[in-house]
């Protein structure tokens, strides 16, 4: 072909063409559906499949969601309704009973808390999110609220069990007793007698001293709210607190224990070790049982504290071991030269933990404690098995009751969507946090 | 001219053991250690006196005690007349059942869905993304409750598989039957009986089962050690601790030899591709070795399956696996499917845009780089969180109390515990149960990890 054109050009282009738009087949919507949907027959044909599985999805769940049943106050009610307006499927009537949601929704959340209180839950949770901000988006947020977000676990009990306004304070007390021997001691002597001391000392004020100042202080100044007891408490408020206060506890908790795992000191690293494989290699159910049956047992005769306190010790501790292999994944995944560089400013172990490793390390392991987070907020469920009355123990009275008796998606589901908006926002503000964390190149 | 000397001895004083940092960590353990043993006294103390106080001194006795309760789902005898200890081994099995067969379908749906999920197709895609998030963002209790709850309210009853019209139909040609209070489906029989009188029809009788333990005081093991009789040599039920299947031996026997034959045919043609460059065709070869062999054992053992049939108001014959069986199985592995697929998604993404295109400079189709070049190197990133999210499966089974199935939770750490009242020993020996079989499930995967892990100098 080269040679008979070689001497023979007939023509030769001297200017370019000039640009033309793509096919039209190519860009837009029908561009994209033919890139990403219909690219070769097999694509084609799992598409179809996928949208015939999408529409019977819909089909079936539509008609279902928009059910006239709002008012009713029993399941056959319900059933009136659905026949009334026709909606009569091959199994007898279809279509949601969001009567038994619209009845006791207020049950889910709250549990059997006095009505008359619920301003107190409802307070607490919003000063939580108060108290979070700081914590959770720092640069947005005036620096002066930390000192609410420190105070808020005392304020936060206290409103919602009740009871004297003493108590969370002398609890706080301790730890500011504790903190100002430390202090002292640790200036005039060493930090080590002085870290030692000041735990000592918190420690002897909760156990021994506490109890009398309380006593003596609220019977000259009786300052409190309505005491409310733990078996009152219930629904979602229930998983919140338990969820909240164990991931609060976990971290530092967790932290500890994996320093601890990583430490040259022998005996430290063989106690944290074990305490994180036993309680890795048990299910959690059986920590619960431990805490419903056994806790008693464990403590010094006489003592009986209350079940959800002995609930969130369990769930706490389970959180921590499974935080601490966490962090010890982010320590590990830091290049040795941050801890030499670390060493080589001077720095002595506290200090580099805190300036250069730990920023660092809970950096890389963001993802992962926020599954952690999430997965402790999803084992709060766990507590209905030992007969508390989380959403779920609720679940099950609500479909023990002769009126809703049968009832099944429209309850679950309702408690399955909470939970999904709770879980998945914290997946969504994990991802967030580590598109604004990363220093890396991008 | 100064003359070099030792720097002078350093006097050991007692302050070094808390600045010099040559002493202090040794301080430190010793306060740990302290610290550590007081703790530990006082529970123990603490333990004691209420121990002391309730009157009820630690005494695994109990154990031997009739359990005097029924487990309806079991893989070995077990009547309510037999010991707790029994009743624990039967919750243990049972465990491990529903663990075992979660694994395997959790890995199979996840890396199905895993795969899928990074399909180019982006409908495909999204649908998985949603079936990852909708399963991981929502409590595993409240799926096996749920799926329990559907179970029993929608699926329709024995009785409506009765009469000419019937309501509800079997599933899989008549061989299924999916009912309210279970599933049932064909069992493994050995030999044909009479259905009249008991008796063989044909010499292909199958091997019975070998009963460990067995007396010939038993009155159940009376035909074991009988010479002669139609029952001759075979065990009655709940002679012995437990029974052995012969007939199951043989064919496990029968099926590993004709694996290991398939293979070393398979070495031999790769010897001879090494050879002469050319790989005989040998699937029909090995196909066979493995077949037909266990196709002659099935015969001559009398193998036929045993279907449930409907009789009375309830379905008899065949295998009843229990609603809350299905329904924790179907729960843990879709739970923990999520999770598997998202950290096979991760082991894929791992794997560097350039080993596919070196593949398909190669030539290969797309699903043959999949399984031949991205899978076996992803496979060393995905297996130890694998290997978590086993762990977290089998423990996740112990929630099977919420919805009734009796593993070991719902035995030793729930009717053993709660009619011996005996809290402290069961709930020890539950932590230490699960404690080893966790601590096995990682010893057995982190040995497999090590044989697939890319080996380097």
């Amino acid at each position: 072909m080269s040679d008979t054109h070689a001497n023979t050009v007939a023509y030769v282009r001297e200017t370019m063409l000039p640009q033309v738009a793509p096919p039209a087949s190519s860009t837009g919507p029908v561009g994209w559906a033919r890139e990403n949907l219909f690219s070769g027959w097999f694509n084609t044909v799992v598409t179809v499949i996928s949208l015939a599985i999408i529409a019977w999805i819909l089909i079936g769940i539509v008609p279902w969601i928009l059910s006239p049943t709002w008012g009713a106050t029993s399941l056959s009610e319900c059933r009136e309704i659905l026949t009334a307006a026709g909606s009569v499927g091959e199994h007898g009537t279809s279509g949601a009973c969001w009567g038994v949601i619209r009845e006791r929704w207020v049950q889910l959340l709250f549990g059997f808390y006095p009505s008359d209180l619920y301003w107190r839950p409802i307070l607490s949770f919003v000063l939580m999110g108060v108290a979070l901000a700081p914590v959770l988006f720092a640069d947005r947020v005036p620096s002066q609220l930390i000192w609410f977000s420190a105070a808020f676990p005392f304020i936060f009990p206290w409103l919602l069990w009740g009871g004297t306004i003493w108590g969370p304070l002398a609890v706080a007390a301790g730890f500011v007793i504790g903190y100002y021997v430390f202090r002292i001691l640790g200036a005039a002597t060493s930090n080590l007698i002085g870290l030692v001391v000041g735990v000592l000392a918190a420690v002897i004020w909760w156990l021994f001293l506490s109890g009398y100042v309380v006593d003596a202080l609220a019977s000259v100044l009786p300052l409190g709210i309505e005491e409310v007891p733990s078996r009152n408490f219930g629904g979602f408020m229930l998983s919140i607190t338990i969820g909240v206060v164990a991931i609060a506890c976990s971290l530092p908790l967790g932290i500890v224990l994996a320093l601890g795992r990583q430490s040259d000191l022998m005996i430290v690293k063989y106690i944290c070790i074990g305490f994180i494989e036993f309680i890795r290699g048990v299910p959690l159910i059986t920590l619960l049982f431990v805490a419903s049956t056994l806790l008693n047992i464990f403590m010094p005769p006489g003592t009986n504290f209350d079940i959800i306190l002995r609930v969130l010790i369990m769930v706490t501790l389970f959180a921590a071991a499974y935080m601490a292999e966490v962090v010890r994944g982010g320590l590990a995944a830091l290049p040795k030269g941050q801890y030499e560089g670390a060493d080589s400013l001077g720095l002595d172990y506290w200090q580099a933990q805190r300036l250069v490793i730990m920023p660092q390390a809970l950096k890389i392991s963001i993802p992962g404690i926020v599954s952690t987070f999430i997965g402790v907020f999803k084992d709060t469920t766990l507590v209905s098995i030992i007969g508390l009355l989380d959403p779920l123990g609720l679940s099950n009275a609500i479909r023990a009751d002769s009126n809703w008796n049968g009832i099944v998606w429209e309850l679950y589901g309702f408690i399955a969507v909470v939970f999904f908006i709770f879980c998945f926002s914290m997946s969504r503000y994990s991802m967030y946090l580590e598109r604004k964390l990363r220093t890396g190149h991008k | 001219m100064t003359t070099l000397s030792d720097p002078p001895k350093e006097q050991f004083r007692l302050s070094m053991l808390l600045y010099d940092t040559r002493y202090r960590s040794a301080t430190i353990q010793v306060i740990a250690m302290l610290g550590f043993m007081l703790l530990a006294a006082w529970l123990i103390n603490n333990t004691a006196q209420n121990l002391a106080a309730l009157g009820k001194p630690i005494d695994f006795g109990f154990f031997t005690e009739p359990a005097s309760y029924d487990i309806n789902q079991r893989l070995i005898d077990y009547t309510s007349q037999d010991s707790h200890l029994r009743a624990s081994i039967v919750g243990l099995l049972n465990t491990l059942v529903v663990a075992v067969l979660g694994c395997v379908t959790a890995t199979i749906l996840g890396v199905i869905i895993g795969v899928l999920r990074l399909s180019k197709n982006w409908l495909v895609s999204r649908l998985m993304a949603v079936y990852v998030e909708m399963f991981r963002n929502v409590p595993v209790l409240l799926w096996i409750v749920f799926i329990m709850a559907i179970m029993i309210e929608t699926l329709p009853s024995p009785r409506d598989f009765r009469g000419d019209d019937a309501e509800a139909s079997m599933s899989l040609f008549d061989t299924v039957a999916v009912t309210n209070r279970g599933v049932y489906i064909p069992d493994v029989l050995f030999g044909h009986r009479d259905p009249e009188t008991d008796e063989f029809t044909s010499w292909r009788t199958g091997l019975g089962d070998f009963p460990v333990g067995a007396s010939e005081s038993n009155p159940a093991c009376a035909s074991y050690f009988a010479s002669e009789g139609p029952f001759a040599g075979r065990p009655g039920e709940g002679c012995g601790t437990f029974q052995i299947s012969l007939d199951l031996m043989v064919i496990l026997i029968v099926l590993g030899a004709g694996i290991y034959g398939a293979r070393a045919i398979a070495n031999r043609a790769d010897r001879i591709q090494e050879a002469t460059g050319d790989r005989p065709t040998t699937w029909y070869l090995r196909l066979g070795v493995i077949a037909v062999p266990l196709i002659i054992t099935l015969w001559v053992l009398g193998f036929h399956l045993g279907y449930p049939e409907l009789r009375g108001f309830n379905f008899s014959g065949g295998t009843h696996l229990r609603n809350s069986l299905i329904a924790l199985w179907l729960a843990l592995s879709l739970y923990t499917a999520a999770f598997i697929a998202e950290n096979v998604r991760a082991g894929i993404l791992a794997i560097s845009q350039g080993q596919t295109e070196a593949a398909s400079a190669l030539g290969l189709r797309p699903n043959r780089t999949m399984n031949l070049v991205i899978l076996p190197q992803a496979l060393r990133v995905i297996i130890p969180p694998l290997i978590s999210q086993y762990l977290n499966l089998t423990k996740n089974s112990s929630l099977a109390i919420a919805v009734g199935y009796m593993d070991l939770t719902g035995t030793l750490g729930g009717i053993t515990l709660n009619q011996t009242g005996r809290e402290l020993e069961c709930l020890l020996l539950l932590m230490l149960i699960y404690l080893i079989v966790s601590l096995l499930i990682s010893g057995v995967m982190n040995w497999y990890n090590e044989s697939v892990k890319l080996k380097e100098r």
